[in-house]
């Protein structure tokens, strides 16, 4: 028996802390998820002044999105970043790694949430300040930035549950009848999906013993065919149900178009793409072989919500509602690249997830102000807004191009690499249905677009006069609400112009989650002696 | 001894399962309950089940002793423990809530974000 005096070595035992201190410039993955934190923090202390939320929530989200820059350069420079809490070996610590993939997400993220925090100054009253909104905002992007550089499925799923109490309490903010109906739906509806990821989570452990990524990576392919498809399924329903992939989308159209417009934007924006994020991590990279026992089930719900998105966008008359079917069409999209799991489906699905986190906020934001400048939420009550308010009408029509996928805007790159994808692989189904999902996205956009800005008044009604009950955005509105939106789609302009680098980001993206012996060997860079 | 876990998980869980059927909110929170129950009592099962030992590395050791319990899942239910009664109790009140604004306890009452007599959508263009 040992004694004190014995040095570990004689014991024969792997070490299992690391002995040098993690270098500071590699803290940059936890930056994120530690700035948000400390942010929600000090914001809720300071909720009696109402002036400071917002410059505050800004300097934040600028730090995060600041650090998030930094990562991507370091992870382009030098491959996939990991640190390990309390200087414990992986998998005895919980890791945080990034990839390209976590890098790029994380980025679309804080680039969303800024744009989202001044959007807010248009529509929140005093009371909405001061039950926290933007504490709540940054609590979500902790979540959500936690959820992409966590590198420990436990600790996926507590990420998970931050975002969903802080997207609880955004959602019933002002607390309306609306709020409070759409809020039971999602509410259970999330609680029961992320219940079932931890049942899952428990299985996984029980099978392999750990919860590390990049030990599954190893551990997971000793698995049993039996239940390695048993814990690959559930992950899928439960993945399946955040991302509101068919057939677990009943939720979003609830919910969705309940709360304030920045909280729609933020929620169509990055929750759901949360959900695809997860489903990728772990059945493309950590268990490979339970996401390829599944292809034909996601290669049916990939088809299920391509085209059930925008069939289910034409029949709305809620303008918000129709955009969170278009949501779905899109998830649809980033699980046809996953069902593929190839280079190109990967990479394509990757790029569409970053397209649409933009995309889809920047259509929410284009929907509030439409809904501010008509004061109805109904379509067809809308009508000849092109008279009022022609910036307007240009960025929703750039819009309708944007997520249908015409070139040159962003919206088509991810789907010529899917496509690609689809011919390569023989799947033709598949790529029948990306087409088809492009076509009916456009339909029912344009409708959209034909009955606000187009119809001269309300439906039903024949006049030459021009439709009263327009108003133009007032000042708050105009710089708080119209430029910031602006500015986002202008961004997105300029990457659809500029794709270059998004193609070679989700290239070595989609390597690194096909072939994941990168990401290994940053998360045990440190355990040289590791079998 | 983790035989009979599994059977009280399997009847924890399908007790949850009928009532989160149930169209009434108050059954739907109490499915909520026990299934959270169940989950942690799921992910204790299989950490393996060894109660003799405990976990603790006597001093002038580095290893605890051979067959001991496993301290991760008590660490995993913890926190699970902790997250669900938050959501626990953020579902309870807000159905309350939604009783009090709704005056409805049941799902099929609630229907004010998806209306059931919905406008069809416009049939021009």
């Amino acid at each position: 028996m040992a004694t004190a005096t014995t040095s570990y070595d004689a014991l024969n035992l792997p070490p299992a802390l690391i002995d040098a201190a993690t270098p500071a410039a590699d803290w940059v993955v936890v930056w994120p998820v530690a700035l948000a934190l400390t942010g929600a923090g000090l914001l809720v202390m300071l909720r009696n002044y109402r002036h400071m939320q917002l410059a505050f929530a800004v300097a934040v989200i600028t730090a995060i999105l600041l650090s998030n820059l930094y990562l991507l350069a370091r992870v382009i420079e030098s491959g996939p970043l990991a640190m390990t809490m309390g200087r414990w070996l992986p998998p005895f610590g919980i890791t945080f790694a990034a990839d390209m993939t976590s890098a790029i997400f994380s980025l679309a993220a804080s680039i969303a949430a800024l744009v989202v925090a001044f959007y807010a100054q248009t529509e929140l009253t005093d009371r909405e300040h001061k039950f926290g909104f933007y504490p709540m905002l940054l609590l979500l992007l902790c979540g959500v930035s936690g959820s992409f550089l966590t590198g420990d499925i436990f600790n996926l799923y507590v990420w998970f549950e931050v975002m969903l109490i802080a997207s609880f309490g955004m959602l019933i903010l002002g607390g309306r009848k609306l709020q409070l109906d759409g809020a039971i739906k999602y509410g259970f509806l999330n609680f029961l999906a992320t219940t079932l990821f931890l049942i899952t989570v428990a299985y996984l452990y029980g099978l392999t013993g750990t919860l590390n990524f990049a030990d599954l990576v190893d551990k997971g392919a000793d698995i049993p065919t039996g239940p390695l498809i048993t814990v690959s399924l559930l992950f899928l329903l439960a993945f399946g149900v955040k991302a509101a992939a068919f057939p677990g989308n009943a939720w979003l159209p609830a919910s969705y178009h309940t709360p304030a417009v920045s909280v729609s934007a933020i929620f169509g924006g990055l929750l759901t793409k949360v959900g695809a994020y997860a489903v990728i991590r772990v059945l493309t990279m950590a268990l490979p072989e339970g996401g390829a026992q599944l292809q034909p089930v996601i290669v049916l719900i990939a088809i299920g919500s391509l085209i059930l998105g925008p069939l289910g966008a034409m029949a709305q008359t809620n303008l918000r509602r129709a955009i969170g079917f278009l949501v779905i069409g899109g998830i649809g999209a980033i699980f046809a690249g996953f069902a593929l799991a190839s280079h190109h489906g990967i990479g394509g699905a990757i790029f569409y997830a970053f397209h649409s986190m933009l995309a889809i906020t920047a259509f929410y934001l284009l929907a509030g102000l439409i809904e501010r400048s008509t004061g109805t939420t109904d379509t067809r009550k809308m009508g000849g807004l092109y008279a009022a308010n022609a910036p307007l009408s240009i960025l929703f029509l750039i819009m309708i191009f944007l997520i249908s996928g015409l070139p040159p805007f962003l919206g088509l790159w991810p789907k010529i690499l899917l496509v690609e994808g689809g011919v390569r692989a023989e799947n033709w189904w598949l790529v029948a249905a990306i087409l088809i999902n492009s076509f009916l996205t456009l339909i029912a956009a344009s409708r959209l677009w034909a009955h606000i800005f187009w119809r001269n008044g309300v439906e039903g009604e024949r006049s030459e006069q021009a439709p009263v009950g327009l108003q133009k955005l007032d000042r708050t509105e105009n710089w708080f609400g119209f430029l910031p939106t602006m500015i986002l789609m202008a961004i997105i302009l300029v990457f659809g112009l500029f794709p270059n680098w998004l193609f070679e980001a989700s290239g070595i993206a989609a390597r690194d989650m096909l072939l994941p012996d990168r990401y290994v060997d940053a998360v045990f860079a440190h355990a040289e002696d590791r079998q | 001894m983790e035989v009979a876990l599994a059977g009280l998980i399997g009847l924890f869980v399908a007790a949850a399962v009928y009532l989160l059927l149930s169209k009434a909110i108050i059954r739907m929170l109490l499915g909520v309950a026990i299934l959270g129950n169940a989950v942690n009592l799921l992910i204790f099962t299989v950490g393996r089940l060894t109660p003799e030992i405990p976990p603790i590395v006597a001093a002038g050791e580095y290893l605890p002793i051979e067959g001991s319990a496993n301290p991760l899942p008590q660490a995993l239910i913890l926190t699970a423990i902790v997250i669900g009664f938050a959501l626990l109790s953020f579902l309870l009140v807000l159905g309350y809530r939604a009783y009090q604004e709704l005056d409805a306890d049941n799902t099929d009452n609630m229907r004010l974000a998806e209306p059931e007599d919905a406008p069809r959508p416009p049939l021009s263009y």
